[in-house]
């Protein structure tokens, strides 16, 4: 316990003075997370909102691969960019594994489906509720997706919150495309499953609670922008309960 | 004359319960058509096809070429952007600039005494306001035929007399050809004061089709259709 106690009291005085080999760890977690993120928004909410409205043969079976997508584990997803990206690979040409870029798009790959279900669950709610009044204003089913995804937006933004929170605390994906190699491509999660290997207690546990503070963090804007959109409007969306590390 | 609406036949199932059946209806320029009848008449599946909002299970529905047609529903549906915003979506959509398309919003509010809050957020005005704004945005793409779900069916007296009067005065035309109306309602002594014409539907079918002070003489009303004698007979207790 005592061994505990101490790992812990180091881990906050890393924390608290700040270690410049602690820091750029989590800057550049933030930093591919954030871009992943990025990316998978930028397609997602698009795709999400036009599934969510669009009317087609196969949809239901769309729908059903999509909430499969959603359960993939990251260490799969990892492995297949893994492929993708090797030597041998298609995109192997690119020479990104083992860097930034991978593990960029290994997250983006796998926050992916979660941005666009999700997205699909609150533009689906809306359109079931006011679809028919746009369609009567003339509204097509791109342009409705779009006024939808629009209206929703602060309901979109904690699709958004969520799926960050789902990259920064995964570790399988960056593990395989990355390599976790120090100075390079080490991250939050890859340098606390290495260090706790090591024994390196203090900065397994200095990254921890950095890691919880990010997802405290990411749940209180949740929050914070469910509160907000109640005082001003009067009303609660479908708003997400919270992520997880 | 050429009707601007007409339906023949139309008959909609909904999972093997028919909503619709074999209805047939005209509607000329000009009317004021009041559609009458208990919840799951009809009324609104009927306002839906006219709209083209819903489709056929069987028979046609006919509108006159380059007839326009706008509608109003019970709770109108106000994005969260300002009213002017709002008003000059349905604009914008049918191909106008957005600049001209919001000084026209700010125009259509001022026909509905909104026009001072139109900076304002559309998604905290009251009921009442809200369906003045549906009706202001309907007014600015200059329908030939208004069709209302229900307009006032969730609106407090005042509020109700606001609207109603507002449909009034864009039905009459005010000064340019008046419009066509199509609209649902449970209120009677709205439908008494706005309609030219009444049809009681039910259980999906027209069980009575009449002008309006034929609709409102007892006599007259039970030899058309004792259904909806007795309807009128309970919605007037």
């Amino acid at each position: 316990m005592s061994s505990f106690v101490q790992s812990a009291v180091t881990a906050l005085d890393l924390v608290i003075t700040p270690d410049p080999g602690l820091w750029t760890i989590v800057a550049r977690s933030l930093a591919v997370s954030g871009a992943a993120c990025l990316l998978a928004c930028g397609f997602g909410l698009v795709a999400g909102a036009w599934l969510a409205v669009a009317r087609f043969p196969g949809r239901g079976a769309l729908l059903t691969l999509l909430n499969t997508l959603l359960a993939v584990p990251s260490v799969v997803v990892g492995l297949v960019v893994y492929l993708l990206l090797s030597r041998s690979g298609p995109l192997g040409g690119l020479g990104w594994l083992f860097s930034f870029q991978a593990m960029v798009l290994a997250q983006c790959i796998l926050v992916l489906p979660v941005v666009t279900a999700l997205t699909r669950q609150v533009v689906e709610d809306a359109e079931r509720a006011h679809g028919e009044q746009l369609q009567s204003l003339g509204a097509g089913t791109l342009l409705r997706s779009l006024l939808l995804a629009w209206d929703e937006r602060y309901a979109l933004l904690t699709v958004l919150i969520a799926a960050f929170g789902r990259a920064v605390s995964e570790v399988g994906a960056v593990m395989v495309v990355g390599g976790n190699i120090d100075g390079f491509t080490r991250v939050m999660t890859t340098a606390i499953a290495l260090e706790t290997s090591k024994g390196d207690l203090p900065l397994a546990l200095a990254l921890g609670i950095v890691l919880l503070a990010v997802v405290l963090v990411l749940n209180a804007l949740i929050a914070l922008v469910r509160r907000w959109r109640e005082r001003v409007e009067g009303g609660s969306g479908a708003i997400l309960a919270g992520v997880g590390a | 004359m050429t009707p601007v609406l007409e339906v023949r036949g139309a008959s909609v199932v909904f999972r093997q319960v028919a909503a619709l059946t074999g209805v047939d209806l005209q509607v000329a320029a000009g009317e004021r058509v009041a559609l009458v009848g208990s919840n799951g008449s009809g009324k609104s599946t009927l306002l839906r096809v006219l709209h083209g909002l819903q489709r056929l299970s069987s028979g046609s529905v006919v509108v006159a070429p380059q007839v326009r047609q706008a509608m109003l529903f019970q709770r109108p549906f106000m994005l969260r952007t300002s009213v002017r915003n709002n008003v000059a979506l349905g604009l914008w959509m049918g191909g106008l600039r957005w600049r001209e398309a919001q000084a026209q919003a700010v125009a259509g509010l001022g026909q509905v005494g909104l026009a001072d809050l139109a900076s304002r957020n559309a998604s905290t005005l009251s009921g009442g306001q809200q369906q003045r704004v549906a009706l202001a945005r309907a007014w600015v793409r200059r329908p030939d035929v208004l069709l209302l779900d229900e307009p006032t069916a969730s609106l407090d007296p005042h509020a109700k007399r606001e609207v109603e009067a507002l449909m009034d005065r864009f039905a009459s035309g005010t000064g340019e050809r008046p419009m066509t109306m199509v609209f649902a309602s449970h209120n009677l002594g709205q439908v008494k004061r706005l309609a030219s014409r009444v049809v009681y539907l039910e259980q999906g079918r027209v069980a009575a089709d009449l002008p309006v002070q034929d609709f409102f003489n007892t006599q007259r009303l039970q030899e058309a259709s004792a259904a909806a004698h007795l309807f009128v007979k309970g919605e007037l207790v």
